[in-house]
């Protein structure tokens, strides 16, 4: 009863990715001489630097403000344990443009290095330039830590506090016994976390194209869209899938061979240790440094383009923008982790490895490029159309053939953020369910409960702040997501994303940067919800 | 799978379709209307539009992006899913025309009105407006008032030039141009030579180089001729009044005899009927309408671009950045070179 569908399901989720690879087999002409011969070692080595850089700043982030904010008592550790979560709301091609401004020769930092220095013009001085590698890593990795301190985090609350005491009393210090300990068990979570972000980072364009820095999606980009060559743009999508393949596959051998569930359930919540003076100085730069980088600063530079645009603004439009944000998101995050649950779930139950790794190829969508996944999904639809219209033509609809059933409805982008962000939901849910013995379903089972009700009785309850993680992350994303939307939307349909897009599309972001606060703002709701939910006691505190 | 749930199956399939139906497209079923695809910007296509629906009463619905639509409506297979595009370059236009995506129009309006150079001769593409890409030098650090594209790869800028991604149609156009001046060799030739001068890796938009002249890390940039006019009167963000006040505009290859005269690299905003089109007729009326006085002169004045009916002025500010010589290169041909002039591109390296 389960098998079947979970296949089925999976299958319909990576059709628009097999589309892409069907397209990839028929290219308008052989690309490849041209593209060795040419950029495609830069394609290589920038997307490779990239995602070294954006992981190891990510980990390093998201890890260490995790860790501080959980095992140690300093001032401001409770607000700083919600407001690390904050630049999560921030899409990356907001975050790019405010640093640029922020950055700018006109800037207050600029103009004041040239008062200081007395210099004119920018070339009688160094400074560094942000639209480049280094800018790029930066901008990423500041919105894209919460991924991995959200991970982090949930991995160290729920960790076995008697083992971290144990360590302690047989003469660990704190430093080793986080990295001989607390790190390698909250390995496969953190992981979880760090694949999320690298897989953002992969398919980012916006910032990416803004800063000169040529990954293989802008490859991609210029090849199917300005060259034309679609098949080529769908080969070169599949290097970056080797590159998502890789990650799938390191992720498993990170997890391999251990189970991380606890065999006790006689664990306590943690005291977090007193910090003072010098180490409880430096905590608080720590923790506070990426809330500012990522949230406040580019915010200030957000309110401070809008000033002079308040007035201009058509807030009854913004009402109906935000309804759509709202609906479409909605909509994909409960599908997402519906979905995400079921598979999981499927793969739980039956342990069939089929379904695991037809669930992860489906997650490989987050990397590829949004308007390359549109057209993936819009190509596949128009398929499902041609012969659901000649079905309806067979029962005497007129014309049916020629309408866009699915393809030219909301529908398409749903589904898009469904394929999108399927690998957020079932991270997210996976690792809860890794969490949970096996023993508890077998003595489910040997009680007389049935496969239903072991998940709505054991399972659900257990599960459920990973639940929550899913369908908040995937409702956040959604509503960043823009280049997929722009395509697929119906006519006269637009969100608030499309809507910064269509007041900035004169190159002048300053315009959208009202908009812009106002998809911030709106994100920052589930950001509070979830914040709320990790507050929670786990389920473990003897309940 | 049974009988019966395949009935469940298709019948709930026919639930949601109503529903979608019902939600995205009840546009659809309105009597005189028209969907448009637009490449072109939504604050200068909305003003054009309100005008028309209000003048014949026809219905507009549009979709704007930046990337991907021709793409979208060749994916669609002739299915009905927008009556015109509307494009910013000549590259994507034709590439849409060979695709096999355009419908053949004839109208005795748009005959007048357009001339001859600025349309397919078959009558599939259309252009509305024309612009130039010119180059913008610094009034404090550059002495001359005249150059050559060729120029622009004279050792002596050497670190001094500032241009936007060699992939961006409007370079792919320019260098589409040179490649019909002078071959593919010499282009490539004078496309190495021009990265060598570029003061650092392309990025940004156009506008961003002119105010990289501002802040003087470069004295040339390569940027289209309105984007001047834009920063010129733009009364919200004052600080790009005086990027502008650091540039004068040069029209290159102005004087002279040959190719070193032939005048500046012209592309232009254009549109084309999509095969098939369910509202062909309003979509005919549409085009002329953008090709009318009215139209024009509203192009002309808020987007400081060239009118392509002659009759029509161009703006004041326009006419104060000198005279227009245009370069005479059917942009059928600049279309043609398209492809190789974005190979050329990743050849030299130019993005790097």
């Amino acid at each position: 009863m389960w098998l079947l569908p979970a296949v089925f399901m999976a299958f319909f989720l990576i059709a628009p990715i097999l589309t892409i690879f069907n397209l990839a087999f028929y290219p308008e002409e052989n690309i490849w001489p041209h593209l060795y011969n040419t950029v495609l070692g830069g394609y290589i080595y920038d997307t490779l630097i990239l995602i070294i850089g954006v992981g190891s700043t990510t980990l390093l982030i998201g890890v260490s403000t995790a860790w501080l904010v959980t095992m140690y008592e300093f001032p401001g550790r409770k607000i700083a344990s919600r407001l690390l979560l904050l630049p999560l709301a921030m899409p990356s091609y907001i975050i790019a443009y405010c640093y640029v401004e922020i950055f700018d020769y006109s800037s207050i930092i600029q103009t004041t290095v040239r008062d200081i220095g007395g210099f004119e013009l920018a070339r009688d001085y160094w400074f560094f330039e942000i639209r480049s590698m280094g800018g790029a890593i930066f901008v990423l990795s500041i919105v894209l830590y919460p991924y991995v301190y959200l991970t982090s985090r949930a991995a160290f609350l729920q960790q076995n506090t008697s083992m971290l005491e144990a360590a302690r009393m047989l003469g660990h210090s704190a430093h080793s016994t986080f990295f001989k300990i607390a790190l390698p068990m909250a390995r496969p979570a953190i992981f979880v976390g760090l694949t999320l972000a690298l897989m953002e980072s992969l398919n980012d364009v916006g910032a990416v194209e803004f800063f000169g820095v040529n990954t293989l999606t802008v490859g991609i980009y210029s090849t199917w869209l300005g060259r034309g060559n679609m098949g080529g743009g769908a080969q070169i999508a599949l290097i970056l899938l080797g590159f998502i393949f890789l990650l799938i596959v390191a992720e498993k051998w990170a997890r391999r061979g251990a189970s991380y569930s606890h065999t006790t359930r006689r664990i306590r919540p943690i005291t977090p240790e007193k910090l003072q003076n010098w180490p409880a100085f430096w905590a608080v730069i720590i923790c506070y440094l990426p809330i500012i980088l990522g949230f406040v600063l580019p915010v200030i530079q957000l309110v401070s383009d809008s000033i002079e645009f308040v007035d201009d603004t058509d807030y009854v439009a913004f009402i109906g923008y935000a309804q759509n944000s709202l609906m479409l998101s909605g909509a994909a995050a409960g599908l997402a982790v519906g979905i995400g649950l079921f598979l999981s779930y499927s793969e739980r139950i039956f342990n069939v490895k089929l379904v695991g790794w037809i669930a992860k190829l489906a997650s490989v969508g987050y990397a590829i490029p949004g308007v390359i996944l549109g057209l993936g999904i819009f190509i596949s639809l128009i398929a499902f159309d041609d012969v659901f219209g000649t079905m309806l033509e067979f029962f005497g609809v007129a014309n049916a053939s020629s309408e866009m059933w699915l393809s030219g409805s909301i529908f398409a982008i749903i589904f898009a953020y469904l394929v999108r962000f399927l690998a957020v939901s079932y991270g997210a849910i996976e690792t809860g369910f890794g969490k949970i013995p096996t023993s508890y379903d077998h003595a489910a089972q040997s009680l007389g409960h049935n496969k239903t009700s072991i998940l709505g009785k054991i399972h659900l309850p257990l599960i459920r702040p990973a639940l929550a993680t899913a369908l908040i992350l995937t409702f956040i994303d959604s509503m960043k997501e823009l280049p997929a939307t722009l395509i697929l939307r119906p006519f006269n349909f637009d969100t608030l994303a499309t809507h910064v897009y269509e007041i900035a599309s004169l190159e002048i972001f300053e315009e959208a940067a009202i908009s812009a606060l106002l998809i911030v703002v709106i994100g920052l709701i589930p950001v509070h919800i979830l914040n709320h939910m990790m507050k929670v006691p786990t389920w473990r505190d003897g309940r | 799978m049974s009988i019966i749930s395949k009935n469940k199956f298709s019948k709930s399939a026919l639930g949601l379709t109503a529903l979608i139906a019902s939600l995205g497209s009840d546009a659809a079923m309105a009597a005189e209307q028209i969907n448009i695809y637009s490449y072109r910007q939504p604050f200068l296509m909305q003003p054009i539009i309100d005008q028309f629906e209000a003048d014949t009463g026809i219905i507009v619905n549009s979709i704007y992006a930046n990337k991907g639509l021709v793409e979208k409506v060749k994916a669609a297979k002739g299915k009905d899913i927008a009556d015109l595009i509307l494009t910013v370059d000549i590259g994507r236009l034709i590439g849409a025309v060979d695709a096999g995506l355009a419908a053949e129009i004839n109208s005795d309006i748009l005959t007048a009105n357009i001339p001859a150079e600025f349309r397919d001769p078959d009558g599939k593409w259309f252009g509305i407006t024309s612009r130039s890409r010119v180059v913008y030098a610094s009034k404090e650090r550059v002495a001359q008032n005249n150059i050559t594209y060729e120029e622009l790869a004279d050792p002596k800028w050497r670190g001094k030039i500032c241009i936007r991604s060699g992939q961006h149609a409007y370079n792919l156009a320019l260098f589409a141009s040179m490649i019909a001046h002078h071959g593919e060799a010499e282009a490539q030739k004078w496309l190495e030579g021009l990265k060598a001068n570029l003061a650092h890796s392309p990025k940004g938009n156009d506008r961003a180089q002119a105010k990289s002249i501002y802040n003087g890390e470069c004295d040339l940039a390569i940027a289209n001729t309105y984007y001047m006019g834009k920063m010129q009167t733009n009364e919200k963000n004052p600080e790009q009044k005086d990027w502008a006040q650091a540039i004068k505009v040069i029209f290159p290859n102005a004087q002279g005899e040959g190719l070193a005269g032939r005048g500046a690299h012209m592309n232009l905003s254009g549109v084309m009927v999509v095969k098939g089109a369910k509202n062909k007729a309003n979509a005919v009326k549409f085009i002329e309408y953008l090709s009318n006085d009215k139209a024009q002169a509203l192009y002309a004045e808020a987007n400081f671009e060239y009118p392509v009916k002659v009759d029509v002025e161009v703006s004041e500010l326009v006419q104060s950045w000198g005279a227009l010589k245009a370069d005479k290169l059917p942009l059928a041909t600049i279309a043609a070179h398209r492809k190789r002039a974005s190979e050329l591109v990743d050849i030299v390296k130019f993005d790097d």
